[in-house]
């Protein structure tokens, strides 16, 4: 760790957080307000980056253990598994349901099956672009 | 499948077999194996003789696509059975010599016999099929197994380039042939020889019945070596002399000759066919005549013989065309006197032919050479040969008593009755005919002393062969031979054997539309018929001929006598080195390797292609009614955008052309912002981000060398191809606009803002319609960012290292 760098550390440390969280928010909210998977998913992945341009590589690595082929993969199979699944009642490929209910926190929330289509695109668009970046980046020839 | 279908396909069955029977039955000449095979089929085929010499004909049809109208029938009138009787006659011959010509021990001869029994096969199959498709299948198997059959010593070069110049040719003939017999197809939609005859004014009231005429002729003409496609012969001589003797002088160059008798019924009686069957004939038969006269090789001498033996042939069948043009009457029978000449001339060459080339064959096995300046003093010491050789010289020269003779007389009539033709312009040049052709006959006559004084007489200088005990071939060698030569003399002295059995039904299928039902031609040949103009035009061929051949000293030291070669390949040489050299040629010029000048291609052929059609189609529109207004902070972002723009060709620093770019992309998001897409806004600001993000990265790891020496070079030609392109986008955006004004229609956006809530649960109308509406197009847009990043990680990680072969 460079020890010289404190300012950057500390106002990662804060800012990234916000910068999740904002991502968090715009993912849930793509329903009804402007965001989505997709802008969510480059949001977290501008946070990662953040954090990647004021750690090193290695700590990075021990606090971020992911492969981000595997997570590309796991989107993608979200993705698809939502789609397939309402073959299984009988409905064509990709059709999405969506119901309201009462939750006990939350009150009335509205369910939809295009939720964890949205959580596949946004794993997938994490996945990909720290993957190329860091390749790329880690690429010493 | 009808034995008759069992028999065409026999010899392709039998080639299957042969390399397993020279592989495992070494001791005996494969050969042998071969030589049952065309006496079968010749047996067979002389038991067929009464129903076609009665008039008769058998037709038999095994369906292959039927879907199409293609269907393996095997019809069999006059014209195929004389063919099929000289195809496996002399096939059998042939094999017969071969087994003796081609040693057992040095020769591959399981290629040999594979390659002629495919031959055989083929030649069986195209005077055997009445369907168009069928027969031109098998056309290009005679092409391909002559191809093969010519190249047959491949290590030697001009085998090769025999080969290479004879399938050229034949293949290109065969393909405008193939035009041709679609021609037909569209004209009767039927494929079939026979229905097309039978429907025959669908084909002569149309307007493609001349390209087909044509299509068909090129194809004929090219097959038998007709001026100006002769030039494949003579350099066919390399191929073994069996393949010479079969391919070249009896059966595939008379694959043309069939082609135009079988269609003289559809195109016969058209002043077009007429004259270019005569013409082109008589070229050939002059040219063939006065160009053998020149050369020194014996089998050179016998190709150009060949190809103005043709011609005539070519030229008696367009004279006999004529006939077709009275209907039945007097005057027909006077003109198919030519048709009878040529189908007469066509089996007596076929002997005659075929025993020289054997003999000459002989000659070459035993001495080691063809070259009649180092010929000589044969006579005496070999006997057979010799007397053969003459037999064949005098009925190809025209003499009596042998059966070229006849022919040769009954070709001075046919040509002086055509002189006297009133039709078709004929009575203007008609008189050229007789002498053309009397001109041609005394070169022949020339040529077939040349050939029989040269190698035959004057004294015997071993010195010149090779060979060290010159003697006379075997017997075996020379049975096929004397066989033929015995035909020539029986058929010289009964003509009349062959009038009623082939001649008869051959012009009977040549010129079906003539005869009344149960009518049939009578032929009758004699030798002495008065002296008339004919008997004298002989007289004079022979008197002239000798006196030429008297003074050979005198005119043999010619330059022109000196060269060989045709001056025709020169045109041929030249055409095939200019097509190559046109070639790289034009693709050097285009095919630069240089990625700017393809993409500069493209944009190029997109300006020509879309601004013609708004030309064309007068597309251009501008339409302002439904333009909103402009406020000035969009004027600001305009000029701004646009000023990064202009400005971004004339950095010379990489990094603010990067910082420039992102510049545009952010602008960019103000403009979706402007109106009003936040979804877009957002996305496009992080892509943008990322984007620049990426760009650093890869110019970091550019080659130290060329660090920073990002110039650009002024270019003119690109910038008005980008310019362009910018104005035709422009004008196609702006018409596109005016044209969806005025067509009015509805858009589908209604559809999404009434129905998002409702059936998707969702405000978000961009998200909604991006997951839910058309959520297939995000799944797939997710996985081309996926095969992407994959893609960055094996470029980058599995690069390999080293300069292994990827």
């Amino acid at each position: 760790m460079k020890s010289n760098e404190v300012m950057l550390h500390t106002l990662t440390r804060v800012v990234t957080f916000l910068i999740l969280a904002f991502s968090v928010y715009l993912f849930f909210a793509g329903h009804n307000n402007p965001g989505g998977g997709f802008i969510g998913g480059l949001m977290t992945a501008c946070a990662l980056l953040l954090m990647y341009l004021g750690f090193d590589m290695k700590s990075m690595k021990k606090a971020l253990p992911f492969n981000y082929t595997t997570i590309i993969a796991v989107g993608l199979l979200i993705s698809i598994a939502t789609g397939v699944s309402s073959m299984l009642f009988g409905y064509p490929f990709l059709t999405q349901f969506f119901e309201y209910y009462q939750l006990p926190i939350l009150g009335e929330t509205e369910l939809t099956t295009a939720l964890p289509f949205d959580l596949g695109i946004y794993l997938v668009v994490v996945g990909i672009a720290l993957l190329i970046i860091l390749t790329i980046a880690e690429d010493d020839a | 499948m009808t034995v008759l279908h069992w028999a065409t396909i026999s010899p392709f069955l039998l080639a299957i077999l042969i390399p397993f029977l020279y592989k495992y039955v070494r001791p005996i000449h494969t050969g042998w194996f071969v030589l049952v095979l065309p006496l079968v089929l010749f047996v067979y085929f002389i038991q067929l003789l009464p129903v076609t010499s009665a008039g008769g004909v058998i037709e038999q049809t095994v369906p292959w696509v039927p879907s199409l109208g293609i269907n393996f029938t095997v019809y069999i009138d006059g014209l195929s059975l004389l063919f099929l009787l000289l195809i496996t006659g002399i096939g059998a011959l042939v094999v017969l010599y071969s087994i003796y010509y081609l040693s057992k021990k040095t020769e591959k001869l399981n290629n040999f016999y594979v390659y002629l029994l495919m031959f055989m096969g083929a030649m069986q199959g195209v005077v055997l099929s009445d369907n168009l498709v069928v027969l031109y299948v098998f056309w290009e198997i005679t092409s391909v197994s002559s191809a093969l059959l010519i190249s047959y010593w491949y290590h030697r070069e001009k085998s090769t380039y025999g080969a290479q110049k004879s399938m050229l040719i034949t293949v290109f003939g065969g393909l405008a042939m193939l035009g041709g017999f679609s021609l037909l197809y569209i004209m009767t939609g039927t494929f079939s020889i026979r229905e097309i005859i039978g429907s025959l004014d669908l084909v002569t009231t149309s307007s493609l019945f001349l390209p087909a005429m044509f299509l068909i002729l090129l194809g004929a003409f090219t097959k038998s070596a007709q001026f100006p496609f002769h030039i494949w012969l003579p350099d066919a001589m390399e191929a073994p002399t069996p393949v010479s003797a079969y391919l070249h002088s009896a059966t595939m160059v008379k694959a043309g000759i069939y082609l135009v008798a079988r269609f003289t019924p559809v195109f016969g009686g058209a002043a077009e066919w007429f004259w270019t069957l005569s013409i082109f004939g008589i070229v050939t038969l002059l040219w063939g005549s006065i160009s053998a006269v020149r050369q020194k090789d014996l089998k050179s001498i016998l190709a150009f013989s060949t190809i103005s033996q043709l011609g005539l042939i070519m030229c008696l069948l367009g004279l006999g065309s004529a006939s077709l043009y009275f209907g039945y009457g007097d005057e027909t029978a006077l003109y198919t006197t030519a048709i009878l000449a040529a189908v007469f001339h066509l089996i007596n060459h076929a002997t005659f032919k075929g025993s020289l080339f054997m003999t000459v064959g002989i000659i070459d096995h035993e001495t080691g050479t063809r070259d009649i300046r180092k010929l000589g003093g044969l006579m005496t010491i070999m006997p057979v040969t010799f007397t053969v050789s003459l037999i064949g010289l005098a009925s190809m020269a025209g003499l009596p008593p042998f059966n070229g003779f006849l022919s040769k007389e009954m070709f001075f009539t046919g040509v002086l009755n055509s002189s006297e033709l009133s039709i078709f312009n004929m009575q203007t040049w008609g008189f050229l005919f007789p002498i053309l052709a009397w001109i041609a006959s005394v070169f022949t006559f020339v040529y077939c002393l040349v050939m029989f004084f040269q190698t035959f007489t004057g004294k015997f200088k071993p010195e010149n062969y090779d060979v060290k005990h010159v003697h006379e071939a075997p017997i075996g060698m020379l049975i096929s031979p004397i066989v033929l030569g015995s035909l020539v003399v029986i058929f010289g002295f009964f003509p009349n054997l062959l009038a009623y059995t082939l001649i008869e039904p051959a012009m009977a299928s040549i010129l079906p539309n003539l005869l009344e039902a149960d009518e049939r031609f009578y032929v009758n040949i004699y030798h002495w018929h008065g002296f008339n103009t004919e008997l004298f035009m002989t007289i004079g061929v022979i008197a002239v001929g000798t006196m030429i051949f008297l003074l050979m000293k005198k005119w043999a030291k010619l330059a022109i006598y000196q060269k060989e070669r045709d001056p025709l390949n020169w045109f041929y040489d030249h055409s095939l080195t200019g097509l190559v050299r046109g070639a790289q040629f034009t693709t050097r010029i285009q095919m630069t390797g240089v990625l700017r000048d393809y993409f500069a291609y493209m944009c190029v052929f997109m300006i020509l292609l879309f601004g013609y059609s708004m030309i064309r189609y007068n597309a251009f529109a501008i339409d302002t009614t439904n333009v909103t207004g402009i406020d000035p902070f969009m004027w600001i972002l305009t000029i701004l955008f646009i000023g990064a723009t202009v400005v971004i060709p004339f950095i010379n620093h990489r990094i603010t052309a990067i910082i420039l770019v992102g510049v545009i992309g952010f602008l960019l998001a103000l403009f979706f912002v402007v109106f009003r897409a936040p979804d877009l806004a957002l996305t496009q600001l992080l892509v943008e981000t990322v984007t620049v993000v990426l760009f650093m990265l890869a110019f970091y790891h550019l080659p130290e060398l060329r660090k920073e020496s990002f110039k650009p070079r002024f270019n003119l030609v690109n910038l008005i191809i980008s310019i362009g392109v910018g104005v035709l986008v422009t004008a196609i955006g702006l018409s596109a606009a005016a044209l969806g004004n005025s067509a009015n229609f509805e858009f589908i956006s209604e559809y999404f803002i009434q129905n998002s809530k409702e059936l998707a649960g969702g405000y978000n109308m961009v998200n909604v319609i991006l997951v839910d509406f058309r959520g297939l197009d995000t799944l797939l847009e997710v996985l081309v960012l996926g095969i992407a990043a994959l893609g960055v990680v094996t470029m980058i990680k599995l690069r390999m290292t080293g300069r292994e072969d990827v």
